[in-house]
Formats: structure tokens, sequence, C-alpha cells
């Protein structure tokens, strides 16, 4: 049977055709809107007209049968339109409110989740991971389902004193802006990598790789057409993996997460910040890795219990300290968490005013 | 098809959250390649280790990127993942679809892949999750038949995307998902042949919320703002007071304390107002902002690898955005040929920007240096002067001497 004919640099279709008349027609003209409860928000418009959203969690990774199910479900309450969040969920979206409870009842009836809008947890950004991945050092959606199970109150029904936004990056790619969560779990490799000699030179260009070390441990080998590492300088980032295959660097006994806080990527109160290492290594202890789970549940109850309203993790930190973060929570001070990368003198205690 | 058996992963079936073994399976029920995904995963589980190889150069005819080449190491034991592509499909604007046109990107995706998909990946395109190599010109003209185009991948730009702004938000200061659409079409060439040195990627947020986590994870960073006044609303301010202590939560947390309440009249110094969204975010029926509105374009975000991870900083701090958006595409045109210029193999922007500085960066654009672009002046004094600098400061003096009057 014959193809239909391919046409390229069309882009993507124009989002006009799927947005539900009631955004066509208030669209930049929306007033305020109320969050009602972690499943459910309204909008409501200049003109008076009101859009309820209910939010549904997603695995991400889904399946086209499923896709079908979101779509029977817009199709049953929204007039067939619907969209998914920034963050990986699904939103129904609702003019009539009459609606609203059947919508609700039905998505209970076929085991959906609602929750995530307002202050509490919504989804965790992940990527790829063993299901796809080249360089991951662990499994995001494993860690993201072990995680979320164990949190899931806070999707659902609880609040915390802010938005708690979680990430998994499986290697130090961060593949997804990992780098300014509030929790993010960074799967690392621990030891430095060896390189297959006799295939570099068919692979790998010289220069590309040496270029790619954060802390020029890699320097040519010209007895071996090939490259040598410093162990000294490596840290096992893996990038040189990355640009050269015959470089081989996992290790199932040593790659293992690690876990930083404090990040943000909103402006609200203070600066964007960066997420920053406190627990510098626990082994992959796959199918739930329950002590990385329970690193992350002690972190957000002590955060629960003590920031204040409106306070992210980084902003309660920062008001407290970061000693008294490692004392309330009491995870171990490791020689990790000091920096010794570039910019380490920004990161350093100017200061002889700090807490005991 | 074979029966795995898969003890590991089956744990992850259970609990409250959603579980992506469970997607897997499903598509597994009846497709062969996601089937052996799912003892292909199972084994992952077991041994703590991955089995993809790096990538290869997989595509379609007259484009260099939308497809990520995946070759699974365990071909022979798992022949349904021997080729396991991704193809990008470039998503509608705030990820906003209809049943109709999802079913039939499932209908055709059942047909030539595994029927697993990422809804969506992080970047922004819908993901199509594992297809071989001789399906790939067949799944694009079907998909680009029907009015979907790939996405981005390689040293090119990456598809754009954004918050959903004006669609729902009441705080959006431009047309996130307009300018969006608009930045994909105008740069097909740039998204589709990888040109560049490495990637760049164009994120847009409605303000400073920045749900779309630009100023993180964007080359170029396009964040709502505006010039105008605070509008408030005494009587919501009021009812407010009812359920929330304004002073402390508010007034108090406000960066620059431009705010005051005295239980009757909430108070904002507008000019003293650095428009960081929090009293707006949290009252947002007594406030909203008004006057010029536009966007803040910053610039240089970026992950660890290799200098270490960047936020955007200012480069711009005000840009109207109105159609047809002709000022922000010359500017991106702009920065393109600097970066090209100055850039070596896989540098980002940002880090071409810390290495030649960002008065070259600045000239060459023709943005000029202001104090809104830095969050500190610099320490060290080891600064370059020009010969054009020096003659200023000379001519200056001189000026101040007729004059009798020090402009510093």
């Amino acid at each position: 049977m014959a193809l239909p004919q391919r046409k390229t640099d069309i882009g993507p279709p124009h989002f006009e055709q799927f947005l539900p008349p009631v955004i066509k027609k208030n669209y930049g003209k929306w007033k305020y809107h109320e969050v009602i409860n972690n499943g459910s928000m309204v909008h409501v418009a200049e003109s008076g007209d009101k859009l309820w959203t209910v939010r549904v969690a997603s695995p991400r990774l889904i399946a086209t049968d499923t896709i079908r199910e979101h779509c029977d479900i817009a199709d049953k309450y929204c007039d067939g339109f619907f969209r998914y969040t920034t963050r990986n969920n699904v939103e129904f979206l609702v003019s009539d409110e009459s609606k609203l409870e059947p919508l609700k009842k039905d998505l209970a009836a076929r085991g959906f989740k609602t929750g995530g809008i307002g202050p509490c947890i919504s989804n965790v950004v992940h990527t790829q991971g063993w299901v796809h991945c080249h360089s991951a050092c662990t499994d995001a959606s494993g860690l993201v389902k072990s995680t979320m199970d164990e949190l899931y109150d806070y999707f659902e029904t609880k609040t915390l004193p802010n938005k708690l936004r979680l990430a998994v990056a499986c290697c130090v790619n961060m593949c997804g802006a990992v780098h300014c969560s509030d929790i993010a779990l960074v799967a690392v490799h621990t030891k430095v990598p060896t390189v297959k000699h006799d295939l570099f030179k068919n692979m790998c260009e010289l220069p590309t790789v040496i270029g790619s070390c954060p802390t020029r441990a890699i320097s040519p080998d010209p007895a071996n057409k090939s490259v040598k590492i410093n162990p000294d300088k490596c840290m096992y980032c893996g990038n040189c993996f990355t640009v050269c295959p015959p470089i081989s660097i996992k290790d199932a006994e040593r790659d293992g997460v690690a876990i930083v806080v404090g990040g943000k990527v909103s402006s609200l109160r203070t600066n964007p910040k960066f997420s920053k290492l406190v627990i510098p290594y626990i082994s992959n202890e796959p199918p739930r890795w329950p002590k990385v789970v329970a690193a992350v549940k002690l972190i957000v109850e002590v955060y629960a219990a003590n920031a204040r309203k409106h306070e992210r993790m980084g902003e309660w930190i920062e008001r407290i300290g970061w000693e008294r973060f490692f004392s309330l929570t009491g995870i171990e001070f490791t020689v990790q968490s000091i920096d010794d990368f570039t910019f380490m003198r920004d990161t350093l205690r100017t200061s002889p005013a700090f807490k005991w | 098809m074979k029966k795995y058996n898969t003890p590991l992963i089956d744990e992850l079936e259970k609990g409250p959250w959603p579980s992506f073994v469970t997607e897997m399976k499903k598509a597994g029920k009846t497709n062969e390649m996601s089937n052996d995904a799912v003892g292909h995963l199972e084994k992952c589980y077991s041994t703590k280790l991955g089995y993809w190889k790096h990538g290869g150069i997989v595509g379609v005819l007259g484009y260099g990127g939308g497809v990520i080449g995946r070759y699974s190491e365990l071909g022979e034991e798992f022949p349904g993942v021997a080729h396991f592509h991704t193809v990008r499909l470039n998503q509608p604007s705030g990820f906003y679809y209809t049943s109709k046109a999802l079913r039939e990107i499932c209908d055709i995706w059942d047909k030539y892949g595994s029927g697993l998909t990422n809804m969506h990946g992080s970047t922004g395109d819908l993901v199509l999750l594992g297809t071989k190599t001789d399906a790939l010109e067949t799944i694009f003209a079907e998909y680009s038949s029907r009015g979907w185009d790939l996405g981005s991948s390689g040293s090119a730009l990456r598809t754009p995307s954004c918050c959903l702004g004006q669609s729902r938000c009441e705080w959006a200061n431009y047309d996130t998902m307009g300018l969006t659409y608009a930045l994909t079409q105008e740069f097909q060439d740039e998204i589709h042949r990888p040109m560049f040195s490495y990637k760049f990627k164009i994120k847009s947020a409605g303000c400073a919320c920045d749900c779309v986590a630009s100023i993180a994870r964007a080359d170029m960073s396009i964040i709502g703002t505006w010039k105008g006044d605070i509008l408030i609303d005494q009587a919501e301010v009021k009812n407010y007071a009812k359920t929330m202590d304004i002073n402390s939560e508010i007034v108090g947390m406000c960066p620059t304390q431009c705010m005051s309440f005295d239980g009757k009249e909430l108070k904002i110094n507008n000019k003293e107002c650095s428009r960081c969204m929090h009293c707006i975010a949290k009252m947002t029926k007594a406030l909203k902002p008004s006057g010029e509105r536009g966007a803040t374009i910053l610039i240089g975000s970026k992950a660890p690898i290799v200098v270490g991870s960047l936020l955007s900083w200012v480069i711009v701090p005000f840009i109207k955005v109105e159609e047809p958006y002709t000022e922000l595409k010359d500017l991106i045109r702009k920065i393109w040929d600097w970066w090209d210029e100055n850039a070596k193999p896989r540098e980002r922007i940002g880090e071409v920007i810390e290495m030649k500085g960002m008065r070259s960066f600045l000239e060459a654009i023709g943005v000029p240096a202001q104090p809104q672009q830095i969050k500190e002046p610099r320490k060290d004094p080891f600064m370059f002067y020009t010969e054009e600098d020096v003659a200023s400061y000379k001519a200056k003096e001189a000026e101040e001497k007729k004059t009798g009057v020090y402009k510093f």
C-alpha cells in the first residue's frame, strides 16, 4: 500500500484547535483562581465564566491504551478536550459545574488518583533510567514509584508549607532540571572508568574525549593510541563514556544514589537556587530502594514540621542554617558536602556566625 | 509471545501511585516490543545494570534529528528491543489535545511501534518510546501527513516549550503558547538540521513562578514581567485577612519590604517592588499587575556537565512580546551568530559567555550593560579597559571642567 505523502518542516499543529471553547473565549482574560483541594481548582474569567481543573496522577511512561482511557474520560465530561502538565500529570478541564462530581466519581471508579495542586507534592520529574537510557546509573521510574508510594498522602490530601518539587536524575547529565528541586535523587558512579584501548581508536575522537572531562583527568596515551585517566582527578561523572562508548563506567555494586535538597526555580520571595548535596551515597537496592525512600521521607517530614508557611525547603534551610538542617534531620555530614569543584570559594562559610 | 517471569518489577505494581510497570505490561500484552522491554527491564533490576547502547545515527530523510537511536546490548536475548528507537513528536503548546487527535496518534503508534509513550519528555516533546529502524520513514509519513512534525535532538535548537500562560493563568504577562508556536515555526531549519556547536533550548514562562523551569534548564529563558503598579482590591484584601496573617505571611515575606498593612489598607510602594510574584500568588483575587506587559530575557542555564550547572542570568530586562515577535527573533539570531563564532564543539552558550565575558556578548547582540544583569558587581579589579573606554573617561572629565559639574 502506498504511504501517505510525507511533509517536512511543518512544525506542530497549532494549539488553537485543541483549546476548549471556554479557554478560547477567555484567552488572556482570566481573573483569579481558587484551589478547592489537592485534586481540583477553579479559574474564573473576567467574563464570569468558570473553568474547573481536575489533576490526575500519571507515571509519565504510559501505554496507548491508557491514553485512550484519558480520551474516553475527556469525551464523557470535557467535550474531548484535556491536557498534560509540565510535570507529567493529566488535567481534565470542565466548564459545566454539573459535570465535576460525576467526573471525579468516574476517575475514582477507574482507579485514577487525583491530587497534586497547591502546596503539596505533584509528581516526580524524571527520565528514562534502565527503561531506555545508555548512561543510567539507576532506574528512574522505579525510584519515582517507590518514593511516591511512600509520600502518596502528600499528593492526595496532605499539604505542606509550600510546594515540594521532587526529581530523579539517573546520571549527572540530569536530563530534566533536577538541579533546582526541593529534593532530588542523583544517581552516581563511584569508580574510575576503564578504557578499552583497542576499540578507542576506531570509535572515539581524542580532543572530544579530553574536552569532555570536567576535572581534566584525561590525557592522551600515545602508546595505546588512546587516553589515560588520572585516578586522582577523576570523579566518575561518566561524561567521557557519553562521548566514547569504549570507556566503561557502570558498576552494579558501586553505582548508587545521592540526595540533594533545597533548590527552587521560582523567584517568589527569594531567588532561584540550586539543590545541594546532603547524602553522598546510598546503594542501588531495586526494586524499591527502601533506604533512599526512607531518607526522602525523613527530609520531607522534618521540613513539614519545622518550616514556616510559604517557606520552600531551601528557604527554610537558609533561615535556620545548614548546620541546623543536619542536626534536625540527623543526617551525617560527610566531606562530600564540602565543594571542591571550580566555584567552591563561594560555598564556604566566611564568617564565625554559625550555630552549634 | 514469550511470557517473562518478573518478580522484581512486579513489586512495583503494588502501592497507590500509578505504576509504570502496569503500563509496560499493558502494552506488552499485544505488542512484542513492549513485552520484550518488560523482560529486559526485569533483567536490569536483577543485575542492577542497564543494557542500552549509545545512540547510533538513525533518522528520517532530510532531518538530522528528532529520532533517538537506541539498541540493546541484549538484542539476541530480547529481540523485541534489539532496536528500540525514540521518535519525538513536537507537542502542541501547553500540552493541550483533543481525544480525536490523541487517538489518531495512538493508532499509528500501535501499528508501527511499541505502544509505549512518555507524556511528555523533559524538553516537552511527545515521546514515542520504541520502534525499529525500518519503520521510521513510514512513521514519519503517517504522522507528518496528518499535521504532526518531529521534535528535535542533537546539536540543534531543541523543541521550544512553555507554560500554559494566557490559556488559563491570570498571571501570564504575554502569550507564552503563541510565542512558542511562532518561534517553532520560524526556526524549523535550526530544529530539524543540527548546525550548532551543541544544543540550545528556549523555554517561555508567563511570570516569575516559572512553571516550566525555564530559568533552570533553558539556554534562553523568556520570563514574563510588567512595568506598572500592582492594582489592589482592598475589599478582597480584607477577605484574605480572615484566613491569613497578612503581615507575617505577605508583608513580612516581601523581599524588598515595600508593603504595609494596618488591618484596614494594604499599601505597596511600587517603585521598590521587584515583582517576585509572592503577594500576587497568595492573594490572587486582591492583587494584579498593570501597565506595560512583556518579558525578561535571561541566558545561560544548563545541567552540570561540563563546567557545572548554571542558572540563566538577565541580559534584557524588558522586551515587548507581541506578534510577529520580530525583535525577539532578531535577538535570537544575533545570539546564535555570536555563539557560532565563539564556541568550541559541545560548548553551551552559558559556557561560552563565561569564557569570553559578558562584554563581548553584549556588544555582539547590541544590548547595553545594566545593573539588572548582575547580582553584584565584580570584586577583583581585573578589568579590561579599551582605548575607547579611557578616551571616554577623559572626554567626560574635560566636559566636567567646562561645566563645573561632576558626572560620575
